[in-house]
């Protein structure tokens, strides 16, 4: 029973001390900076933006996608009935294997950096940087909390539209939002089909096409299935969809698009070409585009892969899985039926932004689950399943939630 | 099912088509049995959403996995699992481990140089020297040395130690060494375990005597 009571405390408590850093950035640090004479710079959305973006990836994303290592190992033992890493320790202190992930990393960046002879040596280099750039990039239109009133953070706010100037706990809020994510994620499938390509070896290249093949179907299936929700939201802006979302558990778009999140889930989980959908690098197989790299370029294809899939769980989240909303908590602080329990701003922010990190935790939780349970599918099963089985499945979706769309705006006349 | 079953004759092939009622069809023609020879009734079933999607299935194993997890999360450690340089599991009372030589009470060795154990070793790894004691024409080992990495620790020279001298029941295993000769045991690393025996030496005093 402890170890249950340590699942959910331990990431609650570290997602504590995120969300405190990303409130502080965001409420006190940019405003802050912006105040000061050193430059114009310093007061630009740029500037801000950038802040933000730094915040962001190095508080919340490159410590999850590098504790990830360590979840996968751990989460894939206990489903095994195995120990999974516990090895590795400072001090003595092992920290439930924790350790481990310090010591990959180390591992990573001592190796041979080996370059095969007749590799493409510029493109065999830039392969992985275009692997993780898309990932990193598309943080930027996630957002990580609710508007923050700057001036009345420890005030109790009944509404943030008219409480003064406000900073946005989102990197880029732009009106084309998820179609930012289509156009930057579809990047990604660059830095695969160059691994395999510039590795000059047959199974790096085999790995490499099933790679562009999948992902450049399934992105297919990923459009058609988030349409459904953009239908019902009217809006292609997270931080827009989010607040849609914030009327109460059944608000949460997974209860009016549950189709449409189940298939965006799974063609999704095909984008991040991992287990049940990794053909590219079956390790039975073609040991995937990535077989010559060594050391700290192919941790970047690792690392890339596991920062999919903290992005696909916070995709989730902010779109079918209400963002950063916690059912009952408003923005001037609790409501329990007709209780109220009042709280100031700068709490109510730190609990949205731990809900979400903890959201997050939880659909990483959950394609580990799904990574470890399933097995390969074939490459031509694979196709079937994205052409034939999931496109019309999101099509018909669409569909359906068009007409219903469509019979509620002629009720509401 | 229990009629007579004529052996040579053909089966008309219509008799095995229809996945309805072809039982009773073939019992009029007098033909129950051949149903391996008939071509099998294939089902043309649809396939289900369910059966194509492999939702079912999916969610089972899911379930499976996740029930796992959570029953290892609330346990300390997975239940089959033995820390093994931490933990050991305790050997079998008769385990033959590495040998020893027992010891008299005075604390000198107990063997007395027969060569039992060297002529009953299948692997030939015990090697042993004879010398007089000076005491009567009694003898002992010179040399005792065992080569643990040739004993394939069958047991028979403790089978045919006449006076209870060599042993296997240390329970370790052969020491792990980084050179060849240091695997081989001297005869005061064996008696370095040993310990003074409880049998009589020389065997029972007055076994003569009794009835």
């Amino acid at each position: 029973m402890k170890g249950i009571f340590l699942l959910f405390l331990v990431p609650t408590i570290a997602f504590v001390g995120l969300a405190v850093a990303l409130v502080a950035g965001v409420g006190f640090l940019v405003p802050w900076l912006g105040g000061h004479e050193w430059g114009a710079f310093a007061n630009t959305a740029w500037f801000q933006a950038l802040v933000k973006m730094l915040l962001l990836l190095l508080a919340v994303v490159m410590p999850m996608a590098s504790l990830m290592t360590w979840m996968e190992r751990k989460q894939s033992a206990m489903m095994q009935d195995r120990v999974g890493p516990n090895r590795a320790a400072i001090g003595g202190v092992t920290a439930w294997g924790i350790i481990h992930f310090i010591a990959d990393a180390v591992k990573m960046i001592m190796k041979e950096d080996f370059v095969p002879a007749k590799a493409n040596r510029l493109l065999f280099t830039l392969a992985p940087v275009m692997a993780v750039v898309p990932v990193l990039v598309i943080f930027a239109i996630v957002p990580f909390g609710s508007d923050v009133c700057v001036e009345h953070l420890g005030d109790v706010v009944t509404n943030i539209a008219n409480c003064g100037p406000t900073a946005t706990m989102q990197v880029a809020r732009m009106d084309v939002g998820l179609l930012f994510y289509f156009a930057i994620a579809s990047l990604a499938v660059y830095g695969t089909t160059l691994a395999g390509w510039a590795s000059y070896n047959k199974w790096s290249l085999l790995g490499g096409l099933r790679a562009s093949s999948q992902m450049m179907s399934y992105e297919v299936t990923m459009g058609m299935a988030i349409l459904g929700a953009f239908l019902v939201y009217g809006t292609l802006e997270p931080h827009a969809i989010v607040e849609a979302q914030s009327g109460g558990l059944l608000a949460w778009g997974i209860f009016s698009q549950p189709l449409g999140a189940l298939l965006f889930f799974t063609a999704a989980i095909a984008e991040t070409k991992r287990t049940p959908f990794d053909t590219p690098e079956g390790e039975s197989e073609v040991i995937g585009y990535f077989v010559e790299y060594s050391g700290m370029r192919f941790g970047m294809f690792f690392l890339a892969e596991f920062i999919e899939v903290i992005f696909l769980g916070a995709i989730m989240t902010t779109v079918f899985f209400g963002g950063y909303h916690l059912p009952g908590l408003h923005t001037d602080g609790f409501h329990f039926g007709s209780h109220h329990l009042a709280m100031p701003h700068v709490l109510v922010l730190i609990v949205q932004t731990t809900v979400w990190g903890l959201k997050i935790v939880f659909f990483c939780w959950l394609q580990l689950i799904i990574r470890w349970t399933l097995p390969r599918i074939r490459p031509d099963q694979l196709m079937k399943l994205g052409w034939k089985q999931l496109l019309p499945l999101s099509i018909a979706n669409i569909l359906v939630t068009a007409v219903f769309v469509l019979w509620r705006m002629g009720a509401g006349k | 099912m229990s009629q007579h079953v004529e052996p040579h004759e053909p089966i008309p092939p219509e008799v095995s088509v229809g996945p309805v009622g072809h039982l009773g069809a073939r019992a009029e023609n007098g033909f129950p049995h051949k149903t391996s020879r008939a071509k099998p009734a294939v089902s043309h079933r649809p396939e289900t959403l369910n059966k194509t999607l492999g939702l079912g299935g999916i969610i089972t194993g899911l379930g499976v996995t996740m029930r796992h997890f959570f029953k290892n999360v609330a346990r300390e450690k997975p239940e089959v699992t033995i820390n093994y340089p931490e933990e050991k599991i305790p050997y079998p009372e008769r385990h033959r481990g590495l040998h020893r030589l027992m010891l008299r009470d005075d604390g000198a060795v107990r063997c007395v140089a027969c060569m039992c154990c060297p002529t009953a070793c299948p692997a030939h790894c015990i090697t042993i020297v004879a010398e007089e004691t000076g005491n009567g024409n009694e003898k002992r080992p010179a040399i005792f040395e065992i080569d643990e990495l040739r004993c394939v620790v069958c047991g028979l020279c403790v089978e045919a130690c006449p006076c209870d001298a060599i042993r296997m029941d240390t329970g370790e295993h052969a020491h792990v060494v980084d050179k060849r000769h240091n695997a081989i045991l001297g005869k005061v690393d064996l008696m370095n375990t040993g310990i003074p025996s409880t049998a009589v030496q020389g065997g029972a005093v007055n076994w003569r005597e009794e009835p």
